[in-house]
């Protein structure tokens, strides 16, 4: 591109809650900075673009594309291929897009448990005919369609190619800024990451001694000593297998990391990395404290793959998954 | 032919691997249904070795090491093992894999005969189990059979393949 004409970005969201649409708008002012370098092509979220506008472009005329949220549905994946084909450079934008993020934790169960669950069994709905969503269904204007729900929750480059990623949950202003500056710029070596390379652990500046954990304590269980390291309090906090770079906010607010920038480089399961973590500093001699302190961990899978499930070594529980096939 | 299951078992250098030895030199018979991977320390099983062994098709996996409090060639390596496992049967269950496909012992090496019996013990519950099939499962690019459509949720091809 020449240095006059404007870079072209466009934002999409799938598979998200939003937060990441908000989060481009907490950059503040340093968004006429990045007005100044480009022209907004396609937001869905904030401005009037439709599909048939981004089908109208040349392959390859988007400069970059921003994308958040998870792939879970067809309607999702379509513009994700959309957007890739029209797109020069591709960015997993947030941890959904990234690793799968908080929607990702719908591996744990089969889309018809979810389904059966969201339309038939939670205490607060009443449908007594049992309806449930149909891709297809005849009203008397004619045949209409609704996007396809997928078996399982996908993160962006697991179904396109992605040039670039940008994680946090939401990702922070300094890094948003950051990235759209480098990106109008030079060009990355692809797969780079725009956050630390280091772990949480590594740039937390509270106070670290010999961990021994007794007890482990759920948030909101327990005052946290301000100042001391929240895992050597008995706090679980994913800050020894965490991707450093979102400025250690929650920590700086007394609250432990969850995990939301993904795992760090050389980690290659979370979960697995993180009970080897937690468990070696457990203060127990017996296999019978052993078991009783785990009990005491109600949900480590999920707790452990927060935000990266689709993006773990078993991406889930696959197995129920195809049970429900069967 | 019947189902034979693989394990891949992790025994540490100083007694489990030692112990296997001494089952093979003792000309003890078990089955050839494991694979021994030999580490220096129980305390070196890291759990994501066990779960990237159910990823590419293991069915069950066996954990060995010294046994506790004091067999450790590294003092507290065992201990290490020891305080992983129950918190690893846990996360493996809820991602779907049965608790007894993990199993952890302490066999020192002296303990062929224990070895012997331990796979056995394994294998027999392992075919109880069935298997454990996951290899299949790693993520490739999205195709279209992998849809939910839920108009017909009871027929195949329009589920996850």
């Amino acid at each position: 591109m020449s240095n006059k004409e404007k870079l072209k970005i466009a934002f999409y969201w799938a598979a998200s809650c939003g937060g990441c649409e908000v989060a481009v708008l907490d950059i503040d002012e340093a968004i006429l900075k990045v007005i100044e370098i480009a022209d907004i092509v396609f937001w869905p979220c904030a401005m009037d673009f439709k599909y048939s506008d981004v089908r109208a472009m040349e392959d390859g005329y988007i400069d970059v594309t921003f994308f958040n949220g998870a792939v879970r549905n067809s309607e999702q994946l379509e513009i994700a291929e959309l957007l890739r084909r029209k797109s020069k450079i591709m960015v997993a934008f947030g941890s959904c897009s990234s690793s799968g993020g908080i929607p990702g934790l719908a591996n744990f169960y089969s889309a018809k448990e979810i389904m059966d669950y969201a339309y038939l069994e939670t205490p607060s709905t009443v449908n007594p005919n049992k309806t449930q969503p149909q891709v297809k269904s005849t009203v008397k204007e004619g045949e209409i369609e609704i996007p396809t729900f997928f078996g399982r929750v996908y993160s962006l480059d697991q179904v396109v190619d992605v040039d670039y990623y940008i994680p946090g949950c939401p990702p922070v202003p300094d890094q948003i800024v950051d990235a759209v500056l480098k990106l109008a710029t030079e060009a990355p070596e692809k797969g780079h990451v725009f956050a630390g390379d280091k772990t949480l652990c590594d740039t937390c500046e509270l106070e670290k001694h010999d961990k021994k954990i007794e007890k482990i304590y759920r948030p909101h269980e327990i005052i946290p000593e301000p100042g001391l390291c929240l895992l050597e309090q008995g706090i679980i906090c994913m800050g020894p297998i965490t991707r450093s770079g979102c400025g250690n906010r929650c920590i700086n607010a007394n609250m432990p990391c969850r995990g939301c920038f993904g795992i760090s480089p050389n980690v290659i399961d979370g979960g697995a990395k993180f009970v080897s973590a937690l468990a070696s500093i457990l203060d127990v001699a017996e296999e019978q404290a052993a078991e009783e302190i785990t009990k005491s961990i109600l949900d480590p899978a999920g707790t452990f793959y927060r935000f990266d499930l689709p993006k773990s070594l078993l991406h889930g529980n696959i197995r129920k998954i195809e049970e429900a096939i069967k | 032919m019947s189902y034979e299951p693989k394990i891949l078992g992790f025994l540490c250098n100083w007694c489990a691997y030692t112990g296997a030895d001494l089952a093979g030199t003792a000309r003890m018979k078990y089955p050839s249904n494991i694979r021994i991977i030999r580490v220096m320390c129980s305390g070196r099983i890291d759990p994501t070795f066990v779960l990237k062994a159910f990823e590419e098709g293991a069915d069950g996996v066996l954990m060995a090491g010294c046994h506790p409090p004091s067999d450790c060639h590294y003092q507290n390596g065992n201990f290490k093992a020891m305080r992983r496992y129950p918190l690893l049967k846990k996360l493996l269950s809820q991602l779907g894999i049965e608790e007894d496909r993990l199993r952890l012992e302490w066999i020192s090496a002296a303990e062929g005969d224990k070895l012997v019996r331990v796979v056995n013990e394994m294998v027999d519950r392992l075919k109880e189990l069935g298997p454990l099939g996951l290899s299949k499962s790693n993520v490739e690019p999205l195709e279209e059979s992998e849809t939910l459509n839920i108009d017909n949720p009871t027929e195949e091809e329009n589920y996850v393949k």
